[in-house]
């Protein structure tokens, strides 16, 4: 495979993907693409399989059936002549090199500081010097806005420059895609916003990949390229924002935008 | 006799006695790390080894692990021509950290599964290798939550060496005995040992608390 078709080929593809917990399936025969550069923002209620995407694609949760690519190689199998084998841990953690996610809940590591936050896998799995993660690291605060908060520890920190750090912290990595999982919705309202303006300042980054999970739909429609509504394991309807929210073709996805966007009604 | 004439011998037991609690005690917690880590294994053998050690280990009384080493070892090493005959000092401190060990690899367990899935889907996402996660995410979160239950293992340590004065090792609670037979005075000798070892529990206590303090530092920071 040359450089030019490898550059055509979707980033992420997922063919014909099952997942299962127990009984319940919670993604069913999903066939999904992101482009390299693109912006996709996954909507839908929940336990629609919106996290579980993101998930797989971080090597946090293993698939049933299927197949998922990730630049044009299979992310849970590795070739094995003309036929698929599961991965080793080898080939997941090449993999893994390509992503970076920012979670919910945040998830920093408490007994570090911010900066250490940011150095320390740069330092620790990619072999980077620590003067050059510092330097690198204080770049990323400086993105963040959060600068003078380098020294301090997580739970010094509000909800949302937590978040902000979280942000950093995967981008220290220099993924190609970024993996956002409901990155506000643990934060309270008022901090919502200096979250929302460092992603947007991301989505200015053609070479970026991003797939976001949110409820935010004001957000979603300004910085995505494409809107993905998924319901019970799958896509229902897929298109630019404009459409998605302003002519919806599914009447499940009308109800859906209905309720979010007008709850009072 | 003057009371004040047992206190020479007696500080010299209560040192043997010192000794003994800080060897078994810092031997016993590498045991912990060891055989904790190694019950969380998805190696078999090592798993199955600890789980092994652990079981024995706290459902045996330490006396008899400590007369077991001491008497019964050297006598089954000479019969597979192995010379297994340890002085008092190492039976001893063995058999108290084997002992201490056992109970503290199950609090190590426990700290090191108390630590939340989501630090270790962090470190995932972040790449680490299963080691660097374990000593760089876990252990560093885990061992301050280890402190309290460490500290009081490390009492109960102290007070547990009074049990190799019966393998005629000089400590505090064998020269308490010496000097009663001697003077049948029982009533001073003992309330003295009793203050002896009361006095060293406050200062071992004080000592884990500064190391808990120092282990979870990161978590007082701005407090």
């Amino acid at each position: 495979m040359n450089d030019a078709t490898n550059t055509r080929d979707p980033i992420i593809k997922f063919d014909k993907v099952v997942k299962r917990f127990g009984d319940h399936v919670v993604l069913d025969e999903l066939d999904f693409e992101v482009q390299r550069g693109e912006k996709v923002t996954i909507i839908g209620p929940s336990g629609s399989g919106k996290s579980t995407v993101l998930r797989i694609l971080m090597t946090l949760e293993e698939i049933n059936d299927g197949v998922v690519y990730v630049g044009g190689e299979p992310l849970w199998h590795q070739r094995k002549g003309d036929s698929l084998a599961p991965a080793s841990e080898q080939h997941l953690r090449q993999m893994r090199s390509q992503l970076g996610m920012v979670f919910q809940q945040f998830n920093l590591f408490p007994h570090m500081t911010v900066l250490r936050n940011l150095t320390e896998a740069p330092v620790q799995v990619l072999g980077v010097s620590k003067a050059e993660a510092r330097k690198r690291g204080m770049e990323l605060l400086e993105m963040v806005g959060l600068t003078d908060q380098a020294n301090k520890y997580p739970h010094q920190l509000s909800g949302g420059q937590q978040q902000r750090v979280g942000i950093a912290r995967a981008l220290a990595m220099r993924p190609k895609v970024m993996l956002f999982d409901e990155p506000t919705s643990a934060l309270d309202p008022e901090l919502v916003g200096e979250v929302l303006n460092v992603i947007r300042s991301l989505a200015d980054e053609h070479d970026l990949t991003m797939l976001l999970v949110t409820h935010e739909m004001h957000f979603a429609r300004q910085v995505s390229d494409r809107i993905c509504f998924f319901d019970q394991g799958r896509i229902k309807e897929q298109g630019k924002p404009e459409e998605i929210f302003t002519a919806p073709k599914e009447e499940r996805t009308r109800a859906f935008l209905k309720a979010v966007l007008d709850p009072d009604d | 006799m003057e009371w004040t004439s047992y206190l020479a011998p007696l500080s010299q037991g209560a040192w043997v006695t010192v000794q003994l609690t800080v060897y078994s005690t810092i031997l016993g917690g590498l045991c912990a790390f060891v055989f904790g880590l190694g019950k969380l294994s998805h190696n078999p053998l090592l798993k199955g080894f600890s789980v092994a050690y652990i079981e024995i280990f706290r459902g045996t009384s330490l006396l008899v692990q400590l007369f077991w080493i001491y008497f019964a070892l050297p006598i089954m090493g000479q019969a597979i021509g192995l010379d297994l005959r340890f002085p008092p000092v190492v039976a001893g401190v063995v058999a108290l950290a084997l002992n201490i060990g056992a109970y503290g690899a199950e609090v190590v367990r426990g700290a090191v599964q108390a630590v939340p899935k989501e630090q270790y889907e962090a470190a995932t996402a972040l790449n680490f290798t299963s080691r660097k996660r374990l000593w760089r995410i876990t252990l560093p979160q885990a061992i301050p939550e280890m402190m309290p239950t460490f500290g009081n293992l490390a009492v109960q340590n102290l007070k547990d060496t009074a049990l190799v004065s019966l393998i005629s090792l000089g400590d505090l609670a064998f020269r308490a005995e010496q000097i009663r037979n001697f003077t049948q005075d029982s009533v001073t000798v003992y309330t003295l040992v009793l203050f002896m070892y009361f006095g060293m529990a406050l200062v071992l206590t004080a000592c884990m608390k500064l190391l808990e303090r120092y282990v979870g530092r990161w978590r007082a920071a701005g407090r």
